[in-house]
């Protein structure tokens, strides 16, 4: 994290988000309803007055847990925010700037992590929801299981307002302290860094492509093993060369390999290691059976290779465009 | 619905789990029901674009679903006090919710001497793991009323 903004967040501690909110529509049986029949719940104090009254609640009742669903800011609303977001630094409200604030600290994605709501006693049809909202607390950075970030959490009050209470937002503070209060919510989310995840492995390094050599990448894209050999003298050589180091003529042709051969000499690579293989890497140098040798990788575990194995060539393509061949231990089969 | 009296609550009392299929219908009808606009509860291209592999609930959706497991359990004159619920793995249309719950604790209601307050211990289990646990605080009436 470059860039720390401890002092500016501690500073929105216990800060509220803007003027309290009166909810759009009053308590109503509407909203009750279809919440009821969303969530499956046949409660009866939710829909019957009298069932309400048995339950010793004195009528219809609003399901508790509807509680923040009052102050919800509805399609316009949410469509408004979205539209504005990132706009106007000198309009955002405390949340607006520790949200930035976070961002900048490199704490981009958010997730809830807690919903605590308590309910001094149940709404009925016909009441008039007021919320105000606090900053509680703003964590320390703390590690997590999705990377760095900082825990908030958010205090709303929800009270029940009549008539009187101020359409003129900067009064409302003032009217809210007489108000009776019908419950609280506490949210807390992580905002936090997400851990780059581990970085995928990288290509195999690529073979320099020369005129003398190509023909032996070309071959093993084509699923063969060429071996260079002298037109003059009919040596084999490998890796290759332009002139024959027998006879030094420069013309030459190739043979097929079958692949077949036996380990002439091998190392196991421990270290340095290059991300694009997987360690401890056998590499052997294979005679082959036509009579020279190559180096090439081994499909031995590196605990059971040794001089003298047989073994056979596959061709086995790398990332999908480097084609190599790579030996098996020949069982014969 | 029968109504539970406080008397004859124990802790250790196991509440009957409910298993909730989880439906785009159930999501969606729960994101409107509670007002709650955000695509990523009605939109499955958005919620894809956002790095969601579908919609999921609405935490709000959540509170309700684990509100009426427990009236469903207490009956209508369970008076819900509180809901503490911590947040984990979400539930996406296909998964299927196993909500259990436990009485962990029983007490005097201190706001009503005709309640006492019992504790359940709640956990909605999906297939990745539990995408809600917590307490809910409940009061039930001492007798059954009139």
């Amino acid at each position: 994290m470059s860039v720390d903004h401890s002092e500016a967040l501690a500073a929105l501690v216990g800060m509220s988000t803007g003027f309290p909110t009166v909810a759009l529509d009053l308590v109503n049986e509407p909203m009750i309803r279809h919440w009821a029949e969303a969530m499956g719940d046949t409660n009866p104090v939710y829909f019957d007055a009298v069932a309400g009254v048995t339950a010793g609640l004195g009528g219809i009742v609003a399901p508790p847990t509807m509680l923040q669903a009052w102050s919800m800011v509805g399609l316009t609303g949410t469509l408004k925010r979205e539209s504005s977001r990132g706009e106007k630094k000198d309009l955002e409200n405390a949340n607006d700037t520790m949200m930035r604030l976070l961002d900048e600290e490199g704490l981009t994605s958010v997730v809830a992590t807690n919903c605590e709501q308590e309910y001094d006693r149940p709404l009925r049809p016909g009441e008039r929801i007021a919320m105000r909202a606090t900053i509680e607390t703003i964590s320390d950075v703390k590690k997590t299981g999705l990377g760095v970030g900082r825990f908030t959490t958010s205090l709303s009050e929800f009270f029940s307002v009549d008539e009187s209470f101020p359409s003129d937002p900067s009064l409302r503070d003032a009217a809210l302290a007489k108000a009776e209060r019908v419950g609280t919510m506490r949210f807390r989310i992580l905002k936090f860094a997400p851990q780059a995840s581990a970085p995928a492995k990288p290509p195999r390094p690529k073979p320099a492509l020369t005129q003398d050599n190509a023909f032996f990448f070309e071959g093993l894209n084509e699923g063969k093993l060429l071996i260079q050999r002298c037109t003059a003298c009919a040596t084999l050589r490998h890796p290759p060369l332009p002139a024959c180091g027998k006879c030094e003529s420069l013309e030459w042709d190739t043979i097929e390999s079958k692949g077949s051969g036996e380990i002439y000499s091998f190392v196991v690579v421990h270290y340095p290691q290059v991300p694009s293989f997987d360690y401890p890497l056998p590499i052997a140098l294979v005679a082959l059976d036509e009579g020279t040798r190559i180096v090439a990788n081994v499909s031995i575990d590196p605990e059971h290779i040794a001089i003298g194995q047989r073994v056979i060539a596959r061709i086995e393509t790398f990332d999908n465009d480097l084609s190599l061949p790579v030996f098996d231990l020949d069982t014969g089969a | 619905m029968s109504q539970r009296t406080f008397s004859s609550v124990a802790v250790g009392d196991v509440l009957p789990e409910l298993v909730l299929p989880i439906t785009p219908t159930l999501i969606v009808s729960g994101a409107l029901a509670s007002r709650d606009y955000q695509d990523v509860h009605h939109d499955k291209d958005l919620a894809n674009e956002r790095g969601s592999k579908d919609i999921f609930m609405n935490i709000l959706t959540t509170n309700g679903l684990v509100g009426r497991y427990i009236t469903d359990w207490t009956g209508p004159a369970g008076l819900l006090r509180r809901v503490d619920i911590r947040l984990g793995a979400p539930n996406y249309p296909g998964d299927t919710m196993v909500l259990t719950g436990e009485v962990i604790t029983v007490a005097e209601d201190e706001r009503d001497a005709a309640y006492g307050v019992v504790h359940i211990a709640v956990v909605g289990a999906n297939d990745l793991g539990n995408h809600v646990q917590g307490t809910v605080q409940v009061s039930l009436p001492l007798k059954e009323s009139a």
